[in-house]
């Protein structure tokens, strides 16, 4: 096993530090909209519900590949000029790769939080009015904090998936992990260590989130917590 | 559209068939049958192996389970690429790699799903296996495994959808699947790409969308049926 010269391993690290960037930035996008899809839905006003039913089975149902190509070369025809040449002078690629893998995490993210919020029974909502609480605080005191930690281990399964499929954008030209690694394998043939590198590094990746989970859901976790 | 759709309805469909290679949506149902195929046996011992007695088994199929998951199905895709040639001597088609690789994926996700249907098995029936005189291999073959096939069937179906989607990324090693197919015809016509990819879109999305109905149908079949029972 050869190793790779310092600009190589600089070239991956650059790698990693899109990746990344696309994780994070297309998981604050997910989360946001997932937030305004449950918000939406919760309105209960029939068109409204549907629109997100049609959005959710839509991201659901269609592979995250083609969502990513159909933002890269289908979207940017219908923009205005001005938006589409500011997009292709400030990495278009990056920014429509994020939003779509930002809206096809968001359907799925949307769905864990609504079925936390429908974990907790109605009699809670209907205590708290009765003890005084407005629609707001008891959302915020009552409701949510226990939603959010039934849908927390599926939320982290999410970020989970969202931070291995940034992989997806190679496909349209961003710079992530898995391009720069082709790319350096296309330069010096070491396919194993070059590979190997990458793979240890996305293991590292994983490991820090589902870590993380683990430690968030021991510190909200009800039953740990409780003082008798 | 329309022109676009009555022109190259067949590439979508068989991709270059009657003339060349079998692609398309054809294609991709194939890739996704074979994936989930081959991946169901070997999902099956690594879930025994992770509830076996012996503790160097399930850490090892522990270990080699969360490494699968725990990587891009794109770095797999080309570890296969790269390591099926160099292990067996022989160019592989890019549609073997992507067997292979989909086979890997999906038997570490569908160990996962039989595990969980293993576990939700009684002990209690276990035990009564064992008490009745039946060895450890008979008690999984013929008194938890058949039970728990059967109830993990709705976590298989949707395994099988989500294999369809993934067949997807077969784009990147030009394997000749629909996305594929709709790429050729991207830039064929090289005017149209909303049109192209919105096609594209509807028809993975009639596809699974279609199948999720159907196997959700199955799923409350058989729920009436275990709660008849």
């Amino acid at each position: 096993m050869t190793f790779l010269s310092p600009d190589q391993i600089e070239q991956l690290l650059w790698g990693l530090r899109t990746t990344v960037f696309l994780f994070a930035a297309s998981w604050v996008l997910s989360f946001t909209v997932a937030l305004i899809l449950v918000t939406v839905r919760a309105a209960n006003i029939a068109p409204l519900r549907w629109a997100v039913d049609i959005f959710v089975a839509y991201h659901r149902n269609v592979p995250l590949l083609v969502h990513v190509l159909f933002w890269y070369f289908a979207v940017p025809e219908v923009l205005p000029e001005p938006i589409r040449f500011w997009l292709y002078d400030h990495g278009a690629e990056f920014s429509l790769a994020a939003i779509a893998l930002g809206l096809g995490s968001s359907a799925y993210v949307s769905e864990d939080i609504r079925s936390g919020l429908r974990a907790i029974p109605h009699t809670q909502f209907e205590a708290a009015t009765a003890l005084g609480c407005g629609y707001i605080q008891s959302m915020r005191y009552i409701i949510v904090p226990q939603a959010l930690r039934i849908s927390l281990p599926p939320l982290i399964g999410r970020a989970l998936l969202l931070f291995k499929n940034t992989s997806v954008a190679m496909a349209i030209g961003v710079a992530e992990l898995t391009y720069q690694t082709r790319e350096i394998e296309n330069e010096t043939f070491q396919t194993f260590t070059v590979f190997g590198i990458a793979t240890v590094l996305y293991l590292m990746g994983t490991f820090l989130i589902t870590a993380f989970g683990s430690w968030l859901n021991a510190r909200v976790s009800v039953s740990n917590g409780r003082r008798a | 559209m329309i022109d676009l759709i009555r022109e190259y309805w067949l590439t979508f469909l068989i991709g270059q068939y009657p003339n060349g290679p079998l692609g398309g949506l054809a294609m991709t149902i194939i890739l996704a049958f074979c994936g989930l195929l081959a991946s169901f046996p070997i999902a099956v011992l690594f879930a025994l192996a992770r509830v076996s007695p012996w503790k160097a088994l399930r850490i090892v199929s522990g270990t080699v389970v969360n490494f699968v998951r725990g990587i891009p199905l794109l770095m797999l895709i080309f570890w296969c690429y790269f390591a099926i040639p160099l292990a067996t001597g022989y160019a592989v088609s890019g549609f073997w790699t992507l067997v292979c690789a989909l086979t890997i994926y999906e038997a570490a996700y569908l160990s996962e799903v039989v595990r969980s249907g293993i576990q939700a098995i009684p002990k209690g029936q276990l035990e009564a296996s064992r008490s009745l005189g039946g060895s450890y291999a008979l008690t999984m073959r013929s008194v938890v495994l058949p039970q728990a096939l059967f109830n993990v069937l709705p976590g298989m179906a949707s395994q099988f959808v989500s294999t369809i989607k993934e067949t997807s990324l077969g784009y990147v090693i030009s394997v000749n699947e629909l996305t594929f197919a709709a790429n050729q015809v991207n830039n064929l016509v090289l005017t149209q790409p909303l049109q192209v990819f919105t096609i594209l879109a509807c028809i993975y999305f009639v596809l699974c969308f279609s199948l999720t109905q159907v196997l959700g149908r199955i799923e409350a079949a058989i729920r009436r049926r275990r709660g008849l029972i």
